[in-house]
């Protein structure tokens, strides 16, 4: 059973506001995007559901529909694929496994790498793949964790356009049925990918449901447009 | 940069070059000061009195090679050691940490008599010289790259429950490694000058040795020709260390 998450509370830096009052939830098995331009805050509130060091005082309560903690049922990726240099593509996808002294299941890493695109590459070292390749890289070994929420910081934002819509399509498709949180600044990617978008600007949080899809989300769909139209009007206000 | 066969030949022929013109420099310098031989010899019999003493000269080239590499292997080793100890425990790094910093405030050369007092003339106290010069090079260079871990590697190892050996070993040193190959290199050019300055100090062995006794019967082409051995030991080592160093960080990035 994949937990929701909900985060409510107040967050000061350097003794100054970065968001209060604020109220985050993550619904179960589904995909919810926080869309902000950059510096509002977005990253911090990932790293404080992914119980990272944040650099600022949180004063609040992060709760788990189903009462057990978060950590150790987390995935996390950055916008950097953070993949070892020293490590062929094969190992960093099973990293997991050996920084917990576990025997990976071999198996599986050869599926995901299979399912990403990277067979002919497993054993290549991280520099010898491309920008994308080594992005879906990274997604096999978040998907590899294997934990019910996953939690995506601008996971793409450092990818040409083509590359980053078929990330889009391959993470949606492969994410599907976990607790996905996403930040990103990019709104086409919030509407391709997001069950629901929150909003994040200097007044708070505003939440914007989408009909559910199978993957990702037609850009021109009219009920997709209105609810851009929306989001513009509250981040340009 | 990749060291490949074409490039080793390019640097060693550069450096001839300079070497030659070095020699050339210095033959003219003796020509034009005629200066006397027991002041500077001319290149051309430091050359002679080299081959003359070839194997004197080896007999102590081995000697101080003995010590150079045996104290770079174990100073290396204590600092990599100290290193990871400091990273392990806190309380370590504490009460260590200044200790090591206020030790850097004696000139080590100034502890040569000493060890030669407390553990004779042998080899023991040259070793024991260039680990005290290698380590804390190694030591500090070396702690500084394993605290310098990228953030987002140790993130990720933080969500994978990663233990925290496991983070040191898998994670901070193979990224450290760079950090850690600067430092072996530069212990390889200190090394020699320590156990030099050992065999200067009390030693029956040693180019250093070698070069006093020499100096004491106005030899001093004998002197300059231990000196050149020096040269080339340190030189040979030092390219030997960075060679291999070469290898590992380009395999690890």
């Amino acid at each position: 059973m994949t937990p929701g998450i909900r985060l409510e509370g107040d967050f000061a830096h350097d003794g100054r506001k970065l968001f209060g009052d604020l109220v985050l939830e993550l619904h179960s098995g589904q995909c919810t995007c926080l869309l902000g331009s950059s510096g509002i805050g977005k990253s911090t509130l990932l790293r404080l559901i992914a119980g990272l060091e944040t650099g600022g005082s949180f004063s609040g309560t992060i709760t788990t529909t189903d009462h057990r903690p978060i950590q150790g049922r987390v995935a996390y990726m950055d916008q950097s694929d953070l993949l070892l240099p020293w490590l062929t593509a094969w190992q960093n996808v099973a990293l997991g496994a050996r920084l917990r002294r576990e025997k990976p299941d071999r198996a599986k890493v050869d599926r995901l790498i299979r399912e990403v695109g990277l067979a002919s590459h497993a054993r290549k070292k991280p520099r010898q793949l491309s920008g994308g390749m080594r992005q879906r890289c990274a997604l096999a070994r978040t998907l590899m964790e294997d934990t019910p929420v996953v939690l995506l910081d601008e996971p793409f934002s450092a990818l040409d356009p083509a590359t980053r819509r078929q990330m889009q399509t391959l993470a949606g498709t492969m994410l599907r049925g976990r607790t996905v949180m996403l930040v990103t600044h990019d709104m086409g990617e919030a509407l391709r990918m997001g069950d629901r978008i929150y909003a994040m600007s200097g007044s708070g949080l505003q939440s914007y449901d989408l009909a559910p899809c199978a993957t990702t989300r037609q850009l021109d769909d009219p009920a997709v447009m209105e609810v851009q139209a929306r989001i513009f009007s509250v981040l340009n206000a | 940069m990749r060291i490949t066969g074409k490039s080793i030949l390019t640097s060693v022929r550069e450096s001839t070059l300079v070497a030659l013109s070095l020699v050339v420099v210095w033959q003219l310098v003796v020509w034009m000061t005629r200066v006397e031989s027991f002041i500077l010899p001319s290149p051309f019999r430091v050359v002679i009195a080299f081959r003359e003493n070839f194997g004197l000269i080896m007999h102590h080239a081995l000697a101080t090679a003995t010590e150079v590499v045996a104290g770079l292997v174990l100073g290396v080793l204590a600092g990599i050691l100290t290193a990871l100890h400091l990273m392990i425990s806190d309380r370590s790094r504490r009460l260590l940490m200044p200790a090591l910093v206020m030790s850097q405030s004696v000139p080590v050369f100034a502890l040569a008599p000493l060890l030669t007092l407390w553990l004779g003339y042998g080899l023991a106290s040259k070793i024991t010289m260039v680990i005290l010069i290698v380590y804390f090079p190694v030591t500090s260079i070396f702690f500084d790259g394993l605290r310098a871990t990228p953030g987002g590697y140790l993130d990720l190892a933080s969500t994978m429950r990663s233990t925290m050996t496991s983070t040191l070993l898998q994670i901070r040193v193979p990224a450290a490694f760079p950090s850690l190959a600067s430092g072996i290199r530069l212990a390889a050019v200190y090394a020699p000058i320590g156990a030099v300055i050992g065999e200067w100090v009390g030693s029956s062995n040693g180019l250093g040795y070698l070069m006093l006794l020499a100096n004491g019967r106005v030899k001093i082409d004998l002197m300059f020709a231990a000196l050149i051995a020096l040269c080339l030991l340190t030189v040979t080592i030092r390219a030997v260390v960075d060679i291999a160093c070469h290898g590992v960080v380009r395999k690890l990035s």
